[in-house]
């Protein structure tokens, strides 16, 4: 293709994205680095029985037009980076010094919004991505053996969880580990704790967040791996059997090999999204314990206050950590190019 | 396809223990779907039963309140009262214009992409995957600002464009494998027979194109619908899709008794899930599988 007709055929989607993706990727960082403007005070007189006095006094017009007249604020440079609510460098360092023991760090930590949010979001991503691999590995090898018919139904139902829209998928799932409802009434009875509570203990509060985690993206991995199974290679199966090898042997030296490049495909796909992990956490209303990047910006953006720039300030931080988490990625296919040409 | 020589084989307890395990997570799958359905023709203290969960079962309290077994008190509370239609068709208006937007310019991107040689190709392709990999909430922050001082926020049309963009590398990806199928000696032979590219495009491509198109348009679909981030920050309270007032419902109404009406809402979001999945199963299968099957 022409370099002139290629460039007609991509300016729509072009156009879309620099405009939609690209620009608002400069106006987050942009607005990192601003705050919004304080109120304006204006000196006044106030004046008694007692004499006269000189009082600080917010001047409510002035505020708002120099608020309309810069929406961006006032210019702070990295200071937002670096205030409590993100990267906390003080705290941390005062927390340096006065810990006694590892454990005192990682509580004082715990309390910083900002990296108890990313040791979450790092944890449910690294727990989540590989337990779905394997669960998703396991319905696939156990539904390949299911008689054809059956296969259909199966799969039918595996891909409800999946398509089922997040936030709708996770309420189902609150409501049933409700103390009131069907699965949280059973775990009391099973517990012989009549008082027992899903949603009270941050270490449950997790758990149930990467269950829900496995649950919704089992299925992806299942199909997936399902699909791969078609393609085994039989002849390579059939002189395994004819050597010996038994079913386990079978599994880890032929049908693993031979799924590994989905397997990497999956874990990408699924990195990505449980670096994102959001929905779940306002569904499970689970943000007393659980609170994850994305869900910090949601935070700061809604309600009242509306607190842009440090929502920008989060933003930006995540996409440097999707950076980071891609980085392996970005790297290997840059070799694999450079192999190629 | 295992050959019948490898499933002889297999041991009794080997295969009772995978048909049991199988039986086990189409219980994990299926049944929150069946329980919420079934719980939501009752009323909450059945459905939320502090005595017995086997209320929920029998609806003594629904019952009780109503006169019998099954009410429609969720659903009229959440469709009239609250007005969960509106959100239904808004839904609707987002979904539609997103699928087809997305799919125009989103088949002349792929299109060109799998046909071009050219280094860039490459480089536009790995941008869109890094694009791909942004939380879009993270963009979101950086509309707000503008939208506000441009007056573009709130309104439906905003919400549709912006969610075409943040589609676009995930369709892109897509229609592209799926253009890659198709040989090239296909549009070479149309050019050869006087067709400019895009009378190849037109008349010859996208012809064999339709169920790629039609895959990538179900995931375009469902990529609008199940959207909670981007649909929660930018529509004004009028114009709210389905989700977001699922959300908003959350707020308001549990603190009045009333979640009834959250799961009758929810109900009537996941129904159109349901069918879409009855009726394309196959074409979600194969969507899933396209980009993983390339490697």
């Amino acid at each position: 293709m022409k370099h002139r007709t290629f460039f007609w055929f991509f300016l729509p989607t072009a156009l879309a994205m620099l405009l939609f993706i690209f620009l608002p990727i400069i106006s987050v960082v942009t607005q990192s680095l601003f705050v919004s403007h304080e109120q304006v005070f204006v000196e006044v007189e106030n004046c008694d029985i007692f004499g006269c006095k000189n009082e600080m006094m917010i001047d409510a017009a002035a505020t708002e037009k120099l608020r309309a007249e810069q929406p961006l604020g006032r210019f702070v440079g990295l200071a937002n980076y670096f205030n409590r609510s993100h990267l906390a460098t003080s705290e941390i360092a005062t927390l340096w010094q006065t810990a006694e023991s590892w454990g005192t760090f990682y509580d004082g930590l715990f309390n910083l919004p900002l990296y108890r949010a990313i040791i979450f979001t790092l944890v449910f991503t690294f727990v989540t991505t590989p337990s779905v691999i394997i669960v998703g590995f396991m319905i696939a090898v156990a539904v390949n053996a299911l008689n054809q018919h059956l296969k259909g139904l199966v799969i039918f139902f595996s891909l409800l969880p999946f398509v089922v829209t997040p936030l709708v998928g996770s309420l189902i799932l609150f409501w049933m580990i409700d103390a009131r409802g069907i699965i949280g009434n059973s775990l009391q009875y099973l517990m012989g704790d009549p008082n027992l509570s899903l949603k009270a203990s941050t270490g449950l509060t997790w758990i149930t967040l990467i269950v829900y985690g496995v649950w919704h993206a089992a299925p992806f991995a299942f199909v997936i791996f399902y699909a791969g199974l078609q393609t085994l290679p039989q002849d390579t199966l059939e002189s395994a059997m004819i050597d010996g090898a038994s079913r386990w042997q079978r599994i880890r030296f032929v049908v693993i090999p031979h799924l590994m490049p989905l397997v990497t495909f999956v874990a990408l796909i699924q990195l990505m999204d449980n670096f994102r992990v959001f929905e779940p956490i306002v569904g499970f209303n689970a943000s007393a314990h659980a609170t994850s990047l994305s869900f910090l910006i949601y935070n700061d953006m809604d309600g009242e206050a509306r607190l842009l720039n440090s929502a920008a300030t989060t933003s930006v931080l995540t996409i440097i950590g999707v950076a980071i988490l891609l980085s392996p990625v970005l790297v290997r296919t840059w070799r694999d190019w450079n192999r190629k040409v | 396809m295992s050959s019948p020589s490898i499933i002889e084989n297999k041991s009794v307890a080997l295969r009772i223990f995978s048909a049991g395990f199988v039986v086990v997570w189409l219980l994990i799958a299926a049944f929150p779907f069946i329980w919420t359905l079934w719980g939501s023709f009752k009323v909450e203290l059945d459905f939320f039963s502090k005595e017995n969960w086997t209320n929920a079962i029998t609806g003594i309290r629904t019952i009780k309140e109503t006169g019998a077994a099954y009410t429609m008190n969720g659903y009229e509370g959440a469709w009239v009262q609250e007005e969960f239609w509106k959100s239904v068709v808004n839904t609707t208006i987002v979904c539609f214009f997103v699928v087809c937007t997305s799919l125009t310019i989103g088949t002349l991107g792929g299109y060109a992409l799998s046909r071009t040689n050219f280094r860039y190709g490459f480089w536009l392709l790995i941008t869109a995957l890094i694009f791909r990999a942004m939380p879009p909430i993270t963009l979101v922050s950086g509309y707000l600002l503008p939208f506000f001082e441009w007056g573009l926020w709130g309104s439906l049309s905003t919400t549709i464009v912006v969610l075409v963009a943040i589609n676009q590398p995930f369709t892109l990806w897509m229609l592209h494998s799926f253009f890659q199928k198709i040989p090239k000696e296909l549009d070479e032979s149309a050019k050869v027979d006087g067709c400019t590219q895009f009378q190849a495009f037109r008349h010859v491509i996208i012809p064999v194109m339709w169920p790629g198109v039609i895959t990538t348009g179900l995931f375009s679909f469902l990529l609008a619908y199940n959207d909670f981030a981007v649909t929660a920050m930018l529509l004004a309270k009028e114009n709210q899709t389905m989700v977001p007032k699922i959300a908003g419902f959350l707020g308001t109404t549990q603190t009045e008794g009333n979640v009834m009406f959250a799961v009758a809402a929810v109900v009537s979001a996941t129904i159109p899930l349901f069918i879409l999945v009855m009726f394309f199963q196959r074409q979600i299968v194969s969507g899933l599988t396209a980009g993983a099957v390339k490697g």
